[in-house]
């Protein structure tokens, strides 16, 4: 398979920003015509020796003339501003149904988890017309997920989790790449993008040879690391139930009430002195030298299937039968989504 | 340009100037002159320039096939950091203020010295080693963080001497600092009777204004880069998320100061071409009160927008929005100012000698790369252009095709009234139409491979780039001759050169009522003021002959040779 152009428009978003683009070339392209034709005219008229008519001109025309084009250039700036200002606010809202894939990176390649707990490396398998939701942290330094044909990049920082969301028009296999310097390998931390039709995105995940989906594989890590131990509901120890928790609101000891969401989630596992849910005292030790990005990653996909149905362990269904596995979350206030 | 030849050139310069003050390399190295500090400062950052230069010219060629041809990914790390570090702290910070800046103040307010003249060789001093230092450390042992020190690359995970080069950093931005302090004394204590705010030429005002910026906004830098040495070297966890800190805090800081070091670089440039557009055009400039607003309007709304470097570091979309639209505002005064330069020349009796050539090439450049810098401002054009070839374009169109367009204009212009000699003006407009030629070869390429996603510091790239980067690389070439060819005229001048007279273009400001070069003690008698300043309307008639006896001003001004 070749790569397709890095300029193929592969979404609706990356149509939007090339129209805004093109604007923005024809306007700058007219000032830069109107300077250098001014330049080009008064050079000439006005050379030394030739005839044209000189003398001051009045102070007033002069200040008229200054006003004039202050007030116009604001106002050109400012219409800019808002147009191209709009159209981002409309791209910052995430569709509700977007699938979710996890992507981590590190010293240098991209390690992708799809829901139906398919792993690749430096790829990312996509169908077609589905919102696609990215969740990505890094575990070394700062890397950025650069999707040219969807016109979109976002760093990806250690410590923390940003989203990217697309919705690929077009199918092939389009160029992946880092675009924040992230050390000696950065060039070649590259990677491909494959959008395809919903059944060959299907018959491609059940080609896949991991068995569970990532809320199973949560699952698992929730009881190897110990965490039933505490957290279950027959457990003698007062640790908080975690069904039904994620997106929540959830009132803390000192006051604050915050939005149980993946942040949220990550930091009560690395860092649980951060914010102690009320009625709750501080027993909980921090985890972070026992689980790895990637087991947080399924940890929280777990933690999120026992909101999604209250009653069960796990939600019912597995990556194999359904794409989209775990439900988004309306929008996270923290991040800028779609950038 | 080296202190033999300098001080060979003073040897037969008539008159007791400055440079026949003393002819050891002591009477140099301890001199308190604002002029012989000013050149203390040419020939050490012209050093930097070529060494910045010939990094560059390695990558260039090394970018020649996506593949690349002779470097490793480390080496080829190395030398874009190199690259930066140099130009941006070592050249383009320094350029304009600490040489001309230095040279001119004084003269232009009609002041003997500037207000600190023991500070002022203190902040050469200061420049010089902790540069040295850097560029040692860049060589010998290598930095591959960029320019920007991003953390936590820069902190836990680059290789090579970040701790040094960032203490040698840190030590010049001291410099920064004590050339700005000095100005701002300068300007507030030193003006000649008469010499009134709004009489200051605008190349005085922009030296104010970037004095301004530079003693606020640096002492962050300093701040900075001291917290990096500090997790670096003593494990301070600031920006280690691993252990709570934030690594994009240091982004934040790093811009607070970087943003307004790109107004540190580019308003002396306005300055200056402020000075030369009057000139050549034989015209009061249009709208002075405007333009001095515009220059502290920049100043002011340039602290504003350093997020604007940050719209796809994980910023909120609200932060976003409002960086955005200060980014927009901040570029109204830089666009009044473009429309003032080109007003000037209406009704003018222009001519096209080279100081005016490089200065009209900057007008043209900076328009470019305050346009684009409209489309980085706008949220959704940068976050697919940035971190791409087109933010690089963009930056070099202000910094390099504006900054060093109007050094080049200072240089060519007051370099009669520094050494006493007038160059060959036919090789001079050869090199600036070249610079301007060979500019545009090397970065519009850049633009269109970079909104084509072609990202920055890349050692390898995808073969659909090659055709660009190959046209970049012969540009590089080119702008390589246009900037090695004023060393070789202007070194021919120094020794061969005719004689400039005290005003070789009949232009206006004090600095031209003495001789050139200069006494020691710049005027004999202080001058006193009773113009406004670019009175050319009393020089239209005059042709711009270069050994002219100087045209007294209609004012009783005094001094002079």
């Amino acid at each position: 398979m070749t790569i397709d152009s890095f300029m193929t428009a592969a979404s609706d978003y990356a149509n939007e920003v090339d129209g805004t683009f093109w604007v923005l070339v024809v306007i700058s392209s007219l000032i830069t015509l109107l300077v250098a034709a001014l330049i080009a005219g008064f050079s000439l008229r006005y050379r030394r020796g030739s005839t044209a008519p000189r003398g001051p001109l009045s102070e007033r025309f002069g200040r008229d003339v200054e006003i004039g084009w202050t007030v116009a250039t604001l106002f050109l700036f400012l219409f800019i501003f808002w147009w191209a200002a709009s159209n981002q606010l409309s791209a910052l809202n995430v569709p509700g149904h977007a699938m979710e894939i996890h992507v981590v990176a590190k010293q240098w390649m991209w390690r992708v988890q799809q829901p139906g707990g398919a792993r690749e490396i430096n790829e990312i398998h996509v169908p077609e017309n589905v919102p696609i939701r990215l969740v990505m942290t890094s575990e070394d330094v700062i890397h950025d997920l650069f999707l040219p044909t969807m016109r979109l990049k976002q760093d990806v920082l250690p410590g923390r989790y940003t989203y990217l969301w697309f919705t690929a028009t077009k199918t092939g296999v389009f160029h992946l790449t880092c675009a924040e310097y992230c050390g000696t390998d950065h060039s070649v931390m590259a990677g491909r993008l494959v959008v395809m039709t919903a059944p060959d995105y299907a018959r491609w995940t059940n080609a896949q040879p991991e068995a569970d989906d990532l809320a199973h594989q949560g699952e698992a890590v929730f009881h190897s690391l110990g965490c039933s131990g505490c957290h279950a509901p027959t457990s003698s120890i007062h640790a908080p139930d975690l069904h039904g928790l994620y997106g929540r609101a959830v009132p803390l000891a000192d006051g604050r009430v915050v939005t149980a969401d993946e942040a949220y989630l990550r930091d009560s596992i690395l860092l649980p002195a951060k914010d102690i849910v009320a009625g709750y005292a501080p027993i909980m030790p921090s985890f972070r030298s026992a689980v790895t990005e990637d087991d947080l990653v399924k940890l929280i996909a777990y933690l999120k299937s026992l909101s999604s149905s209250p009653d069960a362990g796990v939600s019912p269904a597995s990556g194999k039968e359904r794409a989209g596995g775990t439900p988004a979350l309306p929008g996270d206030r923290r991040m800028g989504a779609p950038q | 340009m080296t202190d033999a030849a300098i001080a060979d050139a003073a040897v037969d310069t008539q008159p007791a100037s400055y440079l026949t003050a003393g002819h050891t390399l002591l009477s140099w190295l301890t001199t308190t002159d604002h002029k012989r500090i000013a050149i203390l400062y040419a020939v050490s950052i012209t050093l930097f320039f070529f060494i910045g230069g010939i990094a560059i010219g390695l990558v260039r060629l090394e970018l020649m096939t996506p593949q690349g041809l002779f470097l490793t990914s480390e080496a080829y790390n190395r030398l874009f950091s190199l690259h930066g570090i140099i130009m941006v702290w070592f050249f383009l910070v320094p350029s304009i203020p600490a040489t001309m800046g230095n040279f001119l103040l004084p003269l232009m307010i009609g002041a003997h010295d500037v207000a600190f003249p023991r500070l002022n060789l203190f902040s050469w001093y200061l420049y010089v080693f902790g540069a040295a230092f850097t560029v040692y450390a860049l060589i010998s042992g290598g930095v591959d963080t960029g320019w920007t020190f991003y953390t936590p690359l820069s902190t836990s995970y680059a290789t090579g001497y970040v701790v040094a080069a960032a203490t040698g950093v840190f030590v010049v931005g001291f410099s920064s600092i004590a050339t700005g302090v000095n100005f701002i004394a300068t300007a507030h204590m030193l003006r000649a009777p008469g010499m009134t705010w709004f009489r200051l030429p605008l190349f005085v005002w922009a030296m104010y204004t970037v004095s301004m910026v530079m003693v606020l906004a640096t002492p962050v830098l300093a701040m900075s880069l001291l917290l990096v040495i500090a997790e670096r070297a003593f494990g301070l966890p600031i920006f280690d998320a691993a252990r709570g800190g934030d690594p994009v805090l240091f982004q934040h800081l790093f811009w607070f100061y970087s943003h307004p070091a790109v107004y540190i670089m580019v308003l002396p440039a306005m300055g200056v071409v402020s000075e030369v557009i009057p000139c050549f055009a034989r015209r009061t400039i249009f709208g002075y009160a405007f333009m001095v607003y515009a220059l502290i309007a920049i100043a002011v709304v340039g602290f504003m927008v350093w997020g604007h470097h940050m719209f796809v570091a994980g910023q909120s979309p609200l932060a976003n929005l409002v960086f955005s639209f200060l980014s927009f505002i901040v570029a109204v005064p830089s666009a009044i100012k473009v429309f003032n330069w080109t007003a000037t020349l209406h009704r003018g009796e222009i001519t096209f000698e080279a100081p005016m050539l490089y200065a009209l090439g900057f007008v043209g450049l900076f328009t470019i790369g305050g346009l684009t810098g409209l489309f980085l401002a706008s949220v959704p054009i940068d976050i697919h252009a940035t971190d791409t070839y087109f933010v690089i374009a963009h930056f070099h169109f202000v910094m390099v095709g504006g900054t060093v367009s109007a050094y080049m204009a200072g240089l060519h212009f007051w370099w009669p009234k520094v050494t006493g000699r007038m160059y060959s003006e036919a090789w001079a407009r050869f090199a600036a139409i070249t610079t301007f030629l060979g500019f545009n070869a090397t970065f519009l390429p850049q633009f269109v491979m970079g909104w084509n996603g072609m990202p920055r510091r890349y050692h390898y790239y995808p073969d659909v780039f090659q055709a660009w980067h190959v046209m970049s690389s012969v540009g590089a070439l080119i702008l390589a001759v246009a900037y090695v060819l004023p060393l070789i005229y202007f070194g021919w001048s120094l020794i061969y050169g005719r004689r400039a007279g005290a005003n070789p273009w009949n232009a206006t400001g004090l600095e031209w009522q003495t001789s050139s070069p200069p006494p020691k003690e710049n005027f004999h008698r202080i001058p006193r003021v009773d113009v406004e300043p670019y009175a050319y309307d009393a020089f239209v008639h005059l042709p711009m002959a270069d050994n002219r006896t100087p045209p007294s001003l209609p004012s009783p001004a005094s001094g002079g040779g």
